[in-house]
This record gives structure tokens, sequence and C-alpha cells, in this order.
């Protein structure tokens, strides 16, 4: 509409967002430990030959690129539907306790050894913790409304979940299975296959249409939730909605990646601003910003330290962290 | 033409009978003021008649037709409602404000219409603020942001505008400001509710008051009839100076009469 509303043209905007994925997506395809030449890469694909390249390039880079899109995208959408619910820029998907007890659910899948009998127990133990969490904040929250109480147990779910993981550690037999466990909670998307691909997208397509669904009743709750309410968006409906498009996106996204903290937080509050504060223009364009952000961070993490690659969850986290730190005292700053 | 009716409605809080046995019969083109003294009921009712309360007894009927029976979407096209609290939680321009109240007609996934922008324009017209509709509502003054506010309500175009306390916190003339534009409102054929505690105005711009004290409707009528030394003794507790000036009535509480029938218990409702 008006340029004070929107300091860059909205559909410059998004096809900005929409080439920075596509840009992320082909760089992560062409980086990697294995010396390819990137002319070299792309012919061999081209060409449909069978070989060692295009074997790097189909079983290695491709999935990796595929998951860093899906999850950047649910990390980035989930973080800016929460915010728009919660009416709060400190809001994160870890907030209602499904990453923490996604991560619960793929841990134990560690600890009892079923990972090691077989190879998906990990990601169905990740989202079957995260729909148990989830039940449990709904459980908790009971019939009310308010932000609060869900916030509350969200905090409840985590430290709980947070517990139970410490007490997994604390108790494995093998100090090799509590370094695993430990590797796989820092968050990575290294080493993923086509089948963590296939278990995650049906789960994380369907999150993510879900959470897409309560746009305008986010739009609505600028004024509140009383006003929501009488303009015809029933809250009960839309915070269901947002428990379940949550679970389901964030447990899946989780259990194949481990937990990848921050990218919902930064991710919105970076867009806020250039989608003029509306939530449900947020949504569509944290997607896009949180898979462009994966992507590139995950490129980050395959040239910082080739040899021993750095988490991905490690790398958000100390960018994120201090990030967050800003927010708050930000926030604290307009409260005085 | 009966635009809404409320009948043998009853609320409670606990224990604490709120409303009891309330029965309103509210006309197109009617602006009824909503008083009583603090904890009366007057936003009790108000949200009730909102759906954001569920009474325990009673019906209330818009147009003929059961409240609850109408399909929510439709009810937000009839009905809007302009809460007290004011709040804004994101920074948006005034425009993105006022066109907001379009929500209840596009539904999840329409954009706005011609037909919407039209509407907005005309909201944004009817209480002056389109002259800074590029502006940050938190750029606004007070009496500025409470006429975006009522503009947002007016902007579904409902046949029913209820509003809580509007021109709380207001100034003398940016209050003026907001009861003019409710009043012409109702005039040009909706029915507007408002709940108001400045007896003065109440009298000047509504055309009937409906005096609630504990639980109960104690009087309903025009502001002459209503206002009258004895109610605002027993409701109030105040005696008040009553005249004339330019043709509409002035009441001004002058001191306290004692607390003989207090309602003025804790509650979370004005």
């Amino acid at each position: 509409m008006r340029s004070k509303n929107y300091p860059v043209p909205l559909p410059l905007l998004f096809s900005l967002l929409g080439l920075a994925v596509v840009a992320a997506f082909v760089g992560s395809l062409l980086v990697g430990p294995a010396d390819i030449d990137i002319g070299e890469l792309l012919a061999a694909v081209l060409a449909g030959e069978e070989g060692s390249t295009t074997l790097i390039f189909y079983e290695i880079r491709l999935p990796r690129a595929i998951l860093g899109l899906m999850i950047g995208a649910t990390l980035g959408l989930t973080g800016a539907a929460l915010q728009g619910f919660l009416r709060n820029p400190l809001a994160e998907p870890g907030i209602i306790g499904v990453s923490a007890a996604a991560s619960l659910g793929a841990v134990l899948a560690f600890y009892f050894g079923l990972a090691s009998l077989f190879a998906l127990a990990l990601p169905f133990g990740g989202m079957l913790g995260a729909a148990l969490g989830v039940l449990v904040v709904q459980l908790l929250a009971g019939k009310s409304n308010s932000p609060l109480t869900f916030i509350l147990a969200g905090v409840a779910v985590t430290s709980f979940a947070a517990a139970l993981t410490s007490l997994a550690l604390n108790m494995a037999e093998n100090p090799f299975a509590a370094l695993e466990i430990m590797f796989w909670l820092l968050g990575s998307l290294a080493d993923r296959s086509f089948e963590h691909v296939w278990l995650s997208a049906p789960f994380i397509l369907l999150g993510c249409l879900i959470l897409m669904t309560v746009a305008r009743p986010l739009d609505a709750l600028t004024l509140g939730e009383e006003a929501a309410q009488t303009m015809g968006f029933d809250m009960g409906a839309v915070r269901r909605r947002l428990v379940f498009g949550t679970a389901l996106s964030v447990g899946a996204a989780t259990s194949v990646a481990g937990a990848i903290g921050f990218v919902g937080l930064i991710v919105p509050h970076l867009l806020r601003g250039l989608t003029g504060n509306r939530p449900s223009l947020l949504l569509p364009a944290s997607m896009l910003g949180g898979a462009a952000l994966l992507l590139t961070a995950d490129i980050a993490v395959r040239l910082l330290s080739p040899g021993r690659e750095l988490k991905i969850g490690v790398l958000t986290a100390l960018i994120g962290a201090p990030f967050f730190l800003y927010l708050v005292l930000q926030q604290r700053r307009r409260l005085l | 033409m009966i635009q809404l009716s409320v009948s043998a409605l009853s609320k409670s809080f606990g224990a604490r009978r709120v409303l009891e046995n309330i029965s309103l019969d509210v006309r197109a083109g009617e602006m009824i003021g909503l008083i009583g003294p603090n904890g009366s009921g007057k936003s009790t009712l108000l949200r009730c008649i909102a759906g954001l309360l569920t009474p325990e007894a009673g019906d209330i009927r818009i147009k003929d037709e059961l409240r609850d029976e109408i399909d929510p979407g439709l009810l937000a096209r009839q009905l809007s409602y302009l809460p007290q609290s004011g709040e804004v939680n994101w920074d948006v321009t005034v425009e993105v404000l006022v066109a907001l109240g379009r929500l209840p007609h596009q539904g999840r996934w329409r954009a706005l219409t011609g037909t919407d922008r039209e509407a907005v324009t005309r909201a944004m017209e009817a209480c002056d603020i389109a002259s800074f509709r590029d502006r940050l509502v938190t750029e606004l003054s007070g009496g500025e942001r409470s006429r975006v506010l009522l503009a947002r309500a007016m902007a579904g175009e409902p046949d029913i505008l209820l509003a809580d306390e509007p021109i709380s916190g207001l100034d003398p003339g940016h209050a003026i400001d907001v009861m003019d534009r409710l009043g012409r409102l109702a005039h040009s054929g909706k029915s507007v509710i408002v709940v108001i505690h400045d007896l003065t105005l109440a009298a000047r711009y509504c055309d009937r008051l409906v005096l609630l004290h504990e639980a109960h409707i104690t009087a309903d009528g025009p502001s002459e009839a209503v206002l009258t030394e004895d109610n605002l003794a027993r409701c109030y507790g105040v005696k008040a100076f009553r005249g004339m000036a330019e043709g509409g009535a002035v009441i001004v509480p002058i001191r306290r009469t004692g607390r003989a029938e207090d309602s003025d218990v804790p509650s979370n409702e004005g």
C-alpha cells in the first residue's frame, strides 16, 4: 500500500527472499568436504552419469540441501506464527516445549539402544516425544486461551523434558552412547539421507499447511484476543491448529536434525519491519527467510571447519544467544 | 425495527450475581448509553452481547434470530465490539489498522477488494483520521488513537456497534469528538450501545439511557427520566447539580451522599 508501511515493495521483498532461497539451495549442493569441481559436478549430474560424483550429489548433498530447506522454512514459519499468537517477539518453537520434548523422544531412542537396532527409531522417537509434549501442554493450559498459561505450560514441559534428557545422559552405561546423544543434541544436517527426507517431509508439509491457516486470525490478534474473537475467529481453534501444526513440523524437523535453536527467533524479527508488522505477511516471509538462513548457515559450517565439522545447532546458538540477549535488553528499555 | 433484543439474561461470576433478569430492546437508529456505578455489570452485559461471555440464562437475539445460532462469520459482520483496552500489539499504520475491521468480510484467504477499501476510506473520513492514514499507531496521541480504533470498529459497517468506555481517558474535546461520531453512526440507521461514565455527554448524545445498579436495570428511558436526583443518590451515592445548557442536560456530581446501596465490590470489569 504505502511506502511507510512497507520500506521495500512487497513483490520485490518476496522475490528477493525467493532468490536468496534458490541461491542458498544451489550453494548448498555445490559445497562439501569432497573436493569436486563445480563444473565437473554439474556436467556429471546433468549428463546423468553414474559414478562417485553423482553418488555424492544424490546421496549426500541433495538430501542435506532439501532438509535444510524444509527445516529452515519450518523454523522460520513456526517462530513467526508463535510470535504472532503470543504477541511476543521473544517466542520461539522451543517455547511451547515441542523442541525439548522431541529431543527427549529421540534421546530415549538412543538410550534404549533402539537407534542402533533400526535407524528410523530416532525420528519416530522424536515425533512421538513432540506429540506427547503437545498433549501435555494442552492439558496443562486447559481451556484457557490466554498466551500466558500457554507459555507457562511450555516452560514446564521444557524443564521436565530437559531434566529427563539429563537423566538419560547421566545414566548412560556406555560413554560412547552418551557422546552420541550429546552430538545429536547439538543439531546437524550432516550425513542425512533421503530416508530422513521421506520420513519427515509429509509431517513438515502438513504442519506448515496447518500453520498457514492461522494467518488471518493472527492479523486480528493485533487488536487483542477479545477483538479477534468478536471478529469471528475462534481463538481456541486457532490455538489448537497452532499447537498441532508446530508439533508436526517442528517435531519432525527436530527428530531428523536435532535441536537447532534461534532460527525461529531471529528470522521473524529481521523481517517484521519489512512486512509492515503484519503477521499474515510475516508467515510466508519468515518461511523463505528461515530456509535461506539455515541453508546459508549449513554452507558456513562446511566452509568454516572442514575437518571436524561444526554442528549447525552450535553455530545458530552462538549467533542466536547474543541476539536473544539484545532483544531482551531492547524490550526492557521499552518497558522502562 | 428491533435490531437487538436481550431477554431475561442472567450472569454470575462464582457466587456473585452480576446480571439478573436483564431485558433490553435496541432499535435501528438508536444510541443507547449504558450507565451505572463501577461493578454494576455494564461491561459484563456488553461482553455477553458481544459473545465474549456466556450468560447462564436468557436469550440474545439479533434481528429475531438467536445469536448463538448465527454463523460466527455472519455475526462478526453484523456486530462490532470496541474493547476498552485499546490494545494494539504490532506497530502498523493507521490505514492497515482500520482495514483490520474488514477481516470479518474477508474470511481466511480473500484479499481486500475495492468495496473493502471504500469502506475503510469511509470509516477513516467519518472519524477524521484520513489525513494521517500513513502514520504508525505508536506515533499517535491518545485522542487520535481512540478515533483510529473507533474507525476500525466502524470499517466492518456493522448494524450494531458495542463500545466499552470509548471516551475514558480522553480530554473533553476528544471525548465529544468520539461521542459525536457514535451519534452520527446511530442516526444513519445503526444501533449503538456505549458504556459511559460521563453523565452529561451520555445525556446529550444518547437517545436512551439504561441505568444498571446491583445487577438490575434500575431505569431505562430518556435522560431526564433516568438521571433523576433520586436515581443518582441511590445508584451512585452522589448529590449532583442538574441543569440545562444549549438545549441539553448538564449533570455534574457535587458530593457523596453516603454509600447506602453500594455496589462497589471488587471486580475486573468497569
